[in-house]
């Protein structure tokens, strides 16, 4: 970042926001240092564009910030109280999808799914819960991966396999249906290579994916949420 | 041994593997094949065309759970579908296919214990004009009833193979009510790559865009400004690809246009693929038209005889070009192009993060145009007659003509060609329409139209359609209509972003408790919000249109659902009596003392 030849600027929500070829708009929006919600994104992989909380209003028209390369005179709206009701909205329905018990998930207070609720003032799911049944896979000596939780980023999928070159997961299903997979005849994470260091391990938004052994190491009131807005958290290089 | 466990795996699919060899884009294909061998994809299976292929497992198991004709878990030796269309719905094929199923003492979606049969219901299988529809082991039935039901029931049981059934249970018709100079008027095979090669490719793009063609799968792009922005892209390869996914519910068009106009069609693409400068096609069919692939084929290897496909085409030294046919699995998603080629490749049908846009960046990463049946059909007759020709016809920003494929509440169902600016009253006058109430235009994705509009005329100005073209009559359910339309899309949003995963669901869940009787006016607005925000924040077109008929229905017949809804402001989503179902399945009742009251 900071190379030279940026010369080039779009605006959102009225700053000018400098960027270089081949950035996205979430690249030059983190790069200087304007927060744009987002769940599936994380700059050290490919982008997905899933999620859609990171949709933002360009020149009128709605994109995807995480995956829509930057170019000159794009007048963009980020934090505006429509897109931020719209983004409230896509947390309630995951939150409603999935079988999400804050109180009594080791991921709260680590959880960006949560973390994300709080920031948009999501006060309840406002939408029926699917109460979908789903397993909890404990085959691993090491991890949990508890699907109740996860929200299909695939973070994971691309950790696996841009990082540690191993593809253990997949997604398989559609629709509602749409499911992880793990690359194992059996189906069990116990059955697959996956091991409790690697990148794919660490980047689950939520507590899918949680290294066993480790339950409340951290006091709840001390966890990363407990004393930073996910706003700060995301904008940190290198966050997991 | 038992039902499910395959020692001869490798053995078994050895065939399959020869005729595909070892590049992942033909996955789908094998995975087509090793459902018709093991009537569904094993686990062993999955490991064995992983390893085989030389992909994650993952990869094999995410293509195969994605594509509806494809099973995870066994379905029956025979496997029948019946459409769920809503013209079907309203033929009757919800009675049929219960009729069916006690019949054959069977429950929908199960296998039967002797693994011999599974019934179930399938997305729009195109027969909209000769319902109810149904499929078995992939071929369609039409024009089903109680008689041919039992024949049917009878044929199964005395495990007859599907090949040796009676033909007329197979029966399609083109039912062609109306021609205009699309389907009316002959066509001499090789006229237009002719023209082409005589005049030049940059002359015959001029021809395009003085023909003012647009894409007729319902988007409207110009024909010319797709092929220039490919023609110009660079890359090793060019491609040009046949959208024959006709997924769209009520839409049938393209299945006529391949069954009896295919030559036209070929030739569509051949002059695309002279003027972008492909050395390979694709035709994506569907995979509910695999009866049609025969009949493809040999047309193809017709072609090939005839010098019109295949090296020196015409005798123009370097001009090579081919057709390959890829089949579908049943997901609408695939009509959409970028997610078309995902499939071609052998993936999900997952649409792209766009840009790049196909022309630049489509199959294997290469230029690509994809293009409609239709709108190929139409660029044969512009390169043989010219541009002007063709732009004659129609409006100012509509030239030429549609081809609508009319079911529903009329006596003439079938396939109409008008040219662009014909007024719905026009069209329903000819279809033979009773007591019109409303017109489904260019399907579930499309508008629905009031009789108070049927002044309005299709036209990329006005009404805009791929071609569907569905009318009720004054007495129809319009709330059960939509119920249905919204059921589809829950079916077929495939999974990737929120809003139309969760969305689609939600939206279902709605609709259905207003149809239930427990929906008040709170569940309306509900409605609104919800299509807000997945009008807006979904990835692709099925998410932006899935709220449509929904949002029609709410601005255009408020006497559909008022007369359901409870006279409250709010009434939970929890279905107290709903809850008892359970309890009445596992008792067999369904008498007035066991519901609530």
């Amino acid at each position: 970042m900071g190379a030279p030849a940026m010369s080039k600027t779009i605006t959102i929500d009225g700053k000018n926001v400098p960027f270089s070829d081949g950035q996205t708009i979430m690249d030059a929006a983190l790069a200087a240092g304007v927060y744009i919600p987002h769940l599936c994104h994380n700059p050290q992989f490919e982008p997905h564009g899933s999620c859609k909380l990171c949709v933002v209003s360009v020149n009128g028209r709605n994109m995807t910030s995480c995956t829509m390369p930057a170019a000159e005179d794009m007048v963009v709206a980020n934090n505006t109280p429509e897109l931020n009701s719209d983004r409230k909205a896509l947390v309630q329905m995951l939150f409603v999808e999935g079988n999400h018990i804050c109180p009594a998930c080791e991921a709260s207070g680590n959880c960006q799914l949560q973390a994300a609720a709080y920031y948009l003032d999501m006060l309840s799911p406002h939408y029926t819960h699917f109460y979908q049944p789903r397993a909890v896979d404990a085959s691993h000596p090491e991890i949990f991966l508890d699907l109740n939780r996860c929200i299909l980023c695939e973070l994971c999928v691309r950790a696996s396999r841009e990082v540690d070159g191993k593809n253990v997961f997949g997604i398989s299903g559609r629709g509602i249906g749409t499911r992880l997979v793990v690359n194992a005849a059996s189906g069990r994470l116990g059955d697959t290579n996956f091991a409790a260091t690697d990148k794919a391990a660490h980047v689950c938004p939520t507590g899918a994916i949680l290294i066993k052994r480790q339950g409340y190491r951290i006091p709840i009131g001390q966890r990363t949420f407990d004393h930073k807005n996910i706003s700060e958290v995301q904008m940190e290089p290198d966050h997991e | 041994m038992e039902p499910h466990e395959f020692p001869q795996i490798e053995q078994q699919l050895a065939p399959v593997f020869e005729r595909h060899g070892r590049e992942a884009h033909w996955l789908l294909q094998i995975l087509r094949e090793a459902q018709e061998i093991f009537h569904f994809i094993p686990s062993a299976a999955i490991t064995c065309i992983a390893a085989h292929l030389g992909v994650p497992r993952t990869r094999v198991e995410g293509v195969a759970g994605f594509y509806s004709f494809l099973s995870l878990k066994p379905v029956g030796e025979y496997r029948v579908l019946f459409s769920d269309n809503v013209t079907d719905q309203m033929q009757g094929n919800p009675e049929l296919m219960r009729y069916f199923c006690h019949k054959l003492w069977l429950e929908p979606g199960k296998v039967s214990e002797d693994n011999l049969l599974s019934v179930d219901s399938t997305s729009c299988t195109g027969m909209c004009d000769q319902g109810p529809a149904a499929l078995v082991n992939g071929w369609p039935l039409t024009n089903l009833d109680h008689e041919r039901l039992d024949l049917i029931a009878e044929l199964i049981r005395g495990r007859k193979p599907v090949c040796d059934w009676p033909p007329m249970l197979f029966e399609v018709k083109d039912n062609i009510r109306r021609s205009g100079t699309l389907l009316g008027e002959p066509f001499a095979s090789g006229a237009a790559i002719r023209a082409t090669l005589a005049r030049s490719s940059a002359a015959t793009l001029l021809e395009m865009e003085a023909s003012g063609l647009r894409g007729r799968g319902g988007a409207g792009f110009s024909v010319a400004r797709k092929w220039s922005m490919c023609r110009v892209s660079p890359g090793e390869k060019h491609y040009i690809v046949c959208n024959a996914d006709e997924g769209e519910p009520g839409t049938f068009k393209d299945r006529v246009l391949l069954n009896s106009y295919a030559d036209l069609v070929c030739e569509g693409m051949t002059v695309g693929a002279r003027i972008i400068g492909a050395t390979k096609g694709f035709l994506y069919l569907r995979g509910e038209y695999c009866y049609l692939l025969h009949k493809l084929e040999q047309a193809l290897a017709q072609r090939r005889v005839a010098g019109l496909l295949g090296r020196n085409i015409l005798g123009e030294t370097g001009f090579d070009f081919d057709i390959e046919i890829h089949l579908g699995a049943g997901a609408y998603i695939c009509g959409e192009e970028s997610a078309l080629i995902e499939s071609l490749e052998g993936k999900r049908g997952r649409p792209r993060n766009r840009p790049p846009f196909p022309v630049t960046h489509g199959y294997l990463d290469q230029p690509t145009v994809v293009d409609n049946v239709e709108t190929l059909a139409c660029a044969a007759r512009i390169a043989a007659q010219g541009g002007e020709w063709f732009a004659a016809m129609g409006t100012a920003q509509s030239s030429g003509s549609k081809i609508l494929s009319i079911a529903g509440d009329c006596a003439r169902p079938g396939i109409y060609e008008y040219p662009f600016g014909v007024t719905l009253h026009e069209i329903l006058d000819d279809c033979g329409a009773e007591d019109p109430y409303a017109v489904q235009v260019s399907g579930p994705s499309g508008i629905l139209v009031s009789s108070k509009e049927f002044g309005r005329c299709i036209s990329f100005e006005d009404l805009p359609t791929a071609g569907a073209f569905t009318v009720f009559k004054r007495g129809r359910d319009l709330l059960q209509i939509v119920q249905n339309f919204v059921h589809f899309f829950a079916h077929e949003s495939c999974g990737f972003c929120t809003p139309c995963r969760v969305g689609t669901q939600l939206q279902k869940k709605i609709v259905d408790k207003i149809a239930n009787g427990h929906g008040t006016a709170y569940d309306l607005e509900e409605l609104k919000q919800l299509g807000h925000i997945m009008q807006t924040m979904s990835h692709c077109g099925l998410g932006h249109t899935a709220p449509n008929p929904v949002l029609d229905m709410l601005k255009k017949f408020p006497d559909a659902y008022q007369h359901k809804l409870k006279d409250l402001a709010f009434e939970p989503a929890f279905d107290l009596d709903g809850a008892l179902e359970t309890a009445r399945n596992i008792t067999g009742r369904d008498d007035a003392w066991a519901h609530l009251p």
